[in-house]
């Protein structure tokens, strides 16, 4: 029983049904395990590792010229409407509580998009896509993403990041 | 300090006075959290729920950061210090080995809840259970933080230092039970876990006294993490153990190969800490390299374990259960198992929901590349209220139930109660996973006030159906709190008011050791259980892929 | 309970093989429980952080 210690040689041969789990159960694991690099090598969707240090103040800056120089396709609810060409660099940051700017993107085109933070950490999730990635000040992540349906997608902040977390939505459209 | 012992009648144990006050201590400081814990989780519900949508923003936060380090962090480890006072010295038939330090460990870890939840009910703490730097609290709330995991921390030492007292002492010969080498895994994955902790509090710490200028959040989110996801796997360890021991006080069981349970914790200790990665694999700091070694935890291995685990604790109650003359067909041993004990139906409920919910989808939500369907999402929150609740919070309450009539030595007020509270919360506890887990599918964010999204600049319109979960989730999770009440009600009630255990022989009914004839039992009702679960896996895990697949390319 | 034992082994001078021994020293076990995540989880982790390039 559980509770009582063990005299003598416990190290024992094991059953041939248990033998067979375990054997069974490490199969199991090394596909899971297999699965990761195989996904990385013929899935479409995998987490990026260009990451580059940065600071707030640097990111603005890049921000700020990524939606001077447009094209400008408008404005909504006061946040200017950036609709880049396709295989450009596009750039949004989260801010208290912010996605700036929005976007507008094309189907089936690649952009490479910046992301990071002014200021606390921020969760970057396309709803109700449902996908979702991290966003940190101080470093600056690049994801390579192509659209791969139309409408409206929104930008949900989905980390904590103080009182107004909850009315931290931007929006992308996809034509 | 002279070392005073009683003989325990119904077990024969030796039991050291300070270890039992010890554990009697902790127990409470553990029931009383989960009060606390659970009075801010009706408050939780009623907001997440849409159609009730309770609190304000700021007292949601504090309500969910007040909830989850009460729940995560207090219920938990402080019950897990008592398993350890339990597992170790009492078990071992030996003293605790530094009795005024057991005390003032306990004074620390007090001192640091009571200034936690000071400080987040004084809202200077609106910063959830990870306090993500630059995300600012107050510092006495840190120092909640740091006195806590130094007191838990001295406490595991005191545990460690128990066992190398009763070698030294012999009041043992050969090697230690399975139940006390399990809670040893769960002491060994607890120093790490508190290390992280101390290590991250610190200069969190001096950086709110401003005497250090900045935390960089990306190594904040990596040693946090060493403390936040690895304290969840000291649950697991002491809930396997509990298993162990559960099944051993019900049916009398005797785990079937101690080589395998124990290579089973030799692979929690070296790997299971790995899978803190859980929480970083959509981070822009780190490699898909270390992403993928870390969050397998090595290869799956802690992983194998668990599944290891979860055919050997069901087959050593089949091989008692044969043992007694069960044995017709499959699973005559299942059908007439003891279903009328609390201590049993934790255990089954326990056992099934961990392995059939909590564990498929935390391995299936920790594979890099589902994890970008799954991260912040509720399910996540779905997937660890059906490990630590489901699992580990179900287990310590059906020990509970033994722990009152043989520490407190108090009859409980009434067996019934508490086996129709168990199947109670866990069947709460079920319905509120899946609508939980369900309506994050739908990319409900966690920690959210508003998923309706009424008052933010934009409004992204939600389907109905994952209000419907929602819904459901709500309803589950009344259920759930009347269990968690329940407990609370009987596990007082019956300390306070329950009749004493007299010291007789027998008082408590303990199961019998069924006599070994050295013949050889066959675990086929086992076997069908697991391939049953490893089926549900398979088709789980590849049906995530699927829907992984649906959405935009990204890399 | 605990000083009965006896259900396993039936020769307690049955010489112990190495890897039960291993088994039993829980103090090895600790320090290798500490050793492997602090290398590949803490160690690793904070190299990779500490050489993430400069943004241009």
């Amino acid at each position: 029983m559980s509770l009582q210690t063990l005299q003598g040689v416990w190290w024992k041969k094991v059953d041939a049904s248990e033998k067979m789990w375990i054997g069974i159960a490490l199969v199991w694991c090394l596909i899971l395990f297999a699965m990761m690099p195989l996904w990385h090598l013929k899935g479409g969707q995998n987490p990026s590792f260009e990451t580059y240090r940065t600071t707030p103040e640097q990111f603005l800056k890049k921000v700020e010229a990524f939606v001077a120089a447009g094209p400008k396709a408008g404005e909504e609810k006061g946040l200017p409407v950036i609709a880049p060409d396709p295989k450009t660099e596009v750039y949004m940051l989260g801010r208290l509580w912010q996605w700036y700017p929005t976007l507008k993107l094309k189907k089936g085109e690649t952009y490479r998009l910046h992301l990071s933070s002014m200021d606390l950490v921020h969760g970057f999730s396309l709803f109700p896509l449902n996908l979702n990635f991290m966003v940190l000040p101080g470093y600056e992540y690049v994801l390579t993403i192509t659209p791969t349906t139309t409408g409206e997608v929104f930008v949900v902040c989905n980390e904590f990041c103080g009182i107004g977390h909850h009315q931290m939505v931007g929006k992308i459209t996809v034509e | 300090m002279e070392a005073v012992y009683r003989t325990c009648a119904q077990t024969g144990l030796k039991v050291h006075n300070h270890a039992e006050r010890l554990i009697r201590a902790n127990a409470v400081a553990g029931v009383v959290s989960i009060l606390f814990g659970g009075i801010a989780a009706v408050l939780v519900l009623l907001t997440r729920w849409p159609a009730v949508h309770l609190l304000d923003p700021a007292s949601f936060y504090r309500a969910l950061t007040f909830h989850g380090i009460n729940m995560l962090i207090f219920w938990i480890i402080f019950f897990e210090i008592a398993v350890l006072y339990f597992a170790g010295p009492i078990v071992l038939g030996s003293r605790l080995a530094w009795p005024r330090i057991g005390w003032v460990s306990f004074v620390l870890m007090v001192a640091g809840t009571l200034l936690i939840n000071i400080a987040i009910l004084q809202g200077k703490a609106d910063v959830m259970f990870t306090s993500y730097a630059p995300m600012q609290a107050a510092s006495y709330f840190y120092l909640g933080w740091i006195l806590f995991a130094v007191g838990a921390l001295v406490a595991v030492c005191n545990f460690f230092a128990s066992l190398v007292v009763a070698k030294a002492e012999r009041t043992y010969t050969g090697s230690i039970p399975l139940v006390t080498f399990g809670a040893a895994t769960a002491g060994i994955i607890a120093v790490v876990t508190l290390a992280h902790g101390a290590i991250i509090y610190i200069p969190t710490w001096l950086w709110s006294l401003g005497i250090i200028e900045k935390i960089d959040p990306g190594i904040y989110r990596l040693i946090w993490w060493g403390l936040g996801h690895s304290s969840q796997q000291i649950n697991v360890t002491a809930m396997v153990s509990i298993w162990y021991l559960l099944a051993t006080l019900t049916v009398g069981a005797t785990p079937i190969n101690e080589k395998v349970c124990r290579s089973a914790f030799l692979l929690y200790i070296l790997f299971i800490n790995l899978a803190s990665a859980h929480h970083l694999l959509v981070d822009p700091q780190l490699s898909p390299a270390w992403k993928i070694w870390n969050t397998s935890y090595g290869m799956y291995l802690a992983v194998l374990a668990s599944m290891i685990h979860g055919m050997t604790v069901p087959a050593s109650v089949e091989v008692a259960q044969r043992k007694k003359g069960l044995t017709k067909g499959l699973f005559e041993w299942l059908a007439k198992a003891p279903w009328g004990n609390p201590g049993f139906a934790a255990l089954a409920l326990s056992l099934s929901l961990f392995g059939f919910i909590g564990g498929i989808t935390g391995v299936t939500f920790g594979a890099e590349q589902i994890n970008i369907i799954s991260h912040n999402t509720l399910r996540i929150t779905g997937h660890f209220h059906a490990t630590v609740v489901a699992g580990t919070t179900i287990a310590f309450m059906g020990l509970t139930y033994y722990v009152v009539p043989l520490i407190f030595r108090r009859h409980l007020i009434s067996t019934k109660l508490a086996t129709a509270q168990i199947y109670l919360f866990g069947i709460g506890m079920t319905i509120f996973i899946g609508g939980m887990t369900t309506a994050g599918s739908y990319a409900i964010p966690r920690r959210h006030w508003d998923v309706q999204f009424a008052t933010s600049l934009f409004q992204p319109p939600v389907e109905a159906a994952a209000f419907a979960f929602l819904g459901i989730m709500g309803v589950g999770g009344l259920f759930a709190l009347a269990g968690g009440a329940l407990y609370v009600l009987i596990t007082v009630g019956s300390v306070l008011f329950g009749r004493r255990v007299p010291d007789t022989p027998g008082a408590v009914p303990l199961a019998a050791m069924p006599q070994d004839k050295g013949q050889h039992v066959p675990i086929k009702g086992t076997t069908v259980l697991v391939l049953v679960f490893l089926a549900s896996f398979i088709i789980y895990y590849f049906l995530n892929w699927k829907w992984l697949a649906a959405i935009w390319i990204v890399k | 309970m605990a000083d009965k034992g006896g259900a396993h082994g039936k020769d307690p001078e049955e010489k112990v093989p190495l890897a039960q021994a291993f088994f039993d020293n829980i103090f090895l076990l600790l320090v290798l429980g500490i050793v492997v995540p602090t290398v590949f989880y803490t160690i690793w982790g904070l190299f990779e952080i500490a050489s993430i390039p400069l943004a241009k």
